[in-house]
């Protein structure tokens, strides 16, 4: 298709490749975080990292949804369904995270709450129309790129004097979980995780913009270069990130050019800021409880705020123990460090958050990279 | 679930909906999300919402500077070799 197959093209990538092995200097050590699991995926698909030199390596950042969700916001929506009788929609990722007590969504709904995965928030919306008589919650989850189109449907809701929907709002900020990774002692303190530089969000950035990132490169002194989705986007931020470090620079650059602007969708900004306001803090798996890193619904909006509606508070509950998402999610460990790895946990059978999404890291690795890893780590270098 | 594609607009609906063509197949979006979509344009497809419009020449921009990191490499070959 049409600006999907051209950024894909071998012919191309090989050329960046080759340039990508010249400008990286051999005595130095450059090391990038991917922070999106979109990022992840095409880099794991596509055999990226087998492309780059040695002195490049890559890091699996928490840019994630499902994985970042914690258990206890998984549990808090199925008790809603379970407790509460509510019909809880959600995107379908969620539906096959592990919850408490050996649940999950989908084996919730074996127990008989009514739970639906839907593709777009409009669905939830058409649903509580349609049956006046139920009420239906929205499990919102997601990232900048999510959060509009929620926006959206609570004010049609609104609009529409519905009395029978709400939202489990979980949306999340990029910023906020790029500098809580910035701050974690792994990369402040311990030097456990060598972070030289960001390859910024695709979609987030066509809505945030690329100004937001512009405090990481003054504060921090690290590079940001936004990159598209396709292998060849993801290996030119590379190179420009490569160029960075060897010219001294911490800038943001846009690779991403025919999408992002530094202003990014004031429209769907706009419509963020009518409806959500900041929360003072939220829960995210791995990276622990980061201060103004989500997002709640505005007191005017209110009564469509699921948390508000229903009496099921949110309670922290800790992961798996032998699971090792928290600290994928950080950057500090990959997935082959997990001892479940493709024996316990696989993506049919997910123990941790990070198997679950083709975004997720453990996910990504499993499903095209173990067998690389088996034949040595250069079998696909062509 | 952050799966967003670049899409053709084929028609334009009422209420800020549109016709899209994914590979064929034609699926009704909302363009609630970004102001003064025409036919033809190209919108970047997320959750059944148009995030942003795909600017043609700044693809070809890009692919152009894409292709330089190999012409150089070519020549460098080239050079190589002649020496
Ligand atoms: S392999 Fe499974 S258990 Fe291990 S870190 Fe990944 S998701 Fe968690």
């Amino acid at each position: 298709m049409k600006y999907i197959d051209e950024f894909r093209d071998g012919e191309l990538a090989k050329g960046i490749a080759a340039a990508i092995r010249r400008e990286a200097r051999p005595e130095q050590r450059y090391a990038f975080m991917e922070f999106c699991g979109g990022h992840t995926h095409a880099i794991s698909r596509y055999g990226v990292a087998d492309l780059l030199p040695p002195e490049v390596r890559m890091i699996h950042g928490p840019g994630c949804p499902v994985c970042v969700l914690p258990i206890g916001r998984i549990d808090q929506a199925i008790r809603l369904a379970l407790d509460e009788g509510v019909t809880v929609c959600t995107y379908g990722d969620t539906l096959r995270v592990p919850a408490s007590e050996g649940l999950s969504m989908l084996r919730a709904r074996a127990r008989g709450a009514d739970i639906r995965m839907i593709y777009s928030a409009a669905d939830a919306l058409a649903l509580a129309q349609r049956e006046p008589d139920r009420q239906v919650v929205f499990f919102a989850i997601g990232f900048e790129t999510t959060t509009p189109p929620t926006a959206l449907v609570i004010r049609q809701a609104a609009a529409l004097g519905l009395t029978n929907f709400s939202v489990l709002c979980c949306h999340v900020l990029t910023p906020s979980a790029i500098t809580a990774i910035l701050e974690s002692p792994e990369v402040r303190e311990l030097g456990t995780v060598p972070l030289d530089g960001f390859i910024g969000p695709a979609h987030v950035s066509t809505i945030i913009g690329s100004r937001p990132y512009a405090h990481f490169a003054e504060e921090y002194r690290k590079p940001v270069v936004i990159a598209g989705f396709e292998p060849l986007d993801v290996m030119q931020a590379i190179r420009m990130l490569v160029r960075q470090v060897n010219d001294g620079r911490a800038e943001i650059e846009n690779e991403f050019t025919r999408a992002v602007t530094p202003d990014g969708n004031r429209k769907a900004q706009a419509l963020v800021a009518e409806v959500f306001e900041v929360r003072e803090e939220f829960e995210w798996r791995g990276l622990g409880t980061v201060p103004a890193s989500a997002l709640r619904l505005r007191p005017a909006y209110a009564q469509f705020d699921a948390e508000l509606r229903f009496p099921v508070p949110y309670a922290a509950v800790p992961d798996h123990k032998a699971c090792e998402c928290g600290a994928i999610l950080r950057g500090v460990k990959r997935p082959q460090d997990c001892k479940l790895f493709g024996t316990v946990c696989t993506p049919e059978n997910p123990v941790g958050s990070c198997m679950v999404s083709s975004e997720g890291a453990c996910a990504a690795h499993y499903t095209y990279g173990r067998y690389r890893d088996v034949a040595g780590g250069t079998a696909s270098q062509a | 679930m952050c799966l967003a594609i670049p899409t053709r607009v084929v028609e334009l609906l009422p209420d800020h909906q549109a016709l899209v063509d994914l590979g064929g197949v034609r699926k009704a979006i909302s363009l609630e999300l970004v102001d003064g979509v025409v036919v033809g344009d190209y919108v970047i497809l997320h959750v059944g919402y148009a995030l942003t419009r795909l600017d043609p020449e700044e693809a070809r921009q890009t692919l152009a500077l894409m292709a330089e990191a190999g012409l150089l490499e070519q020549a460098l070959g080239d050079a190589r070799e002649g020496a």
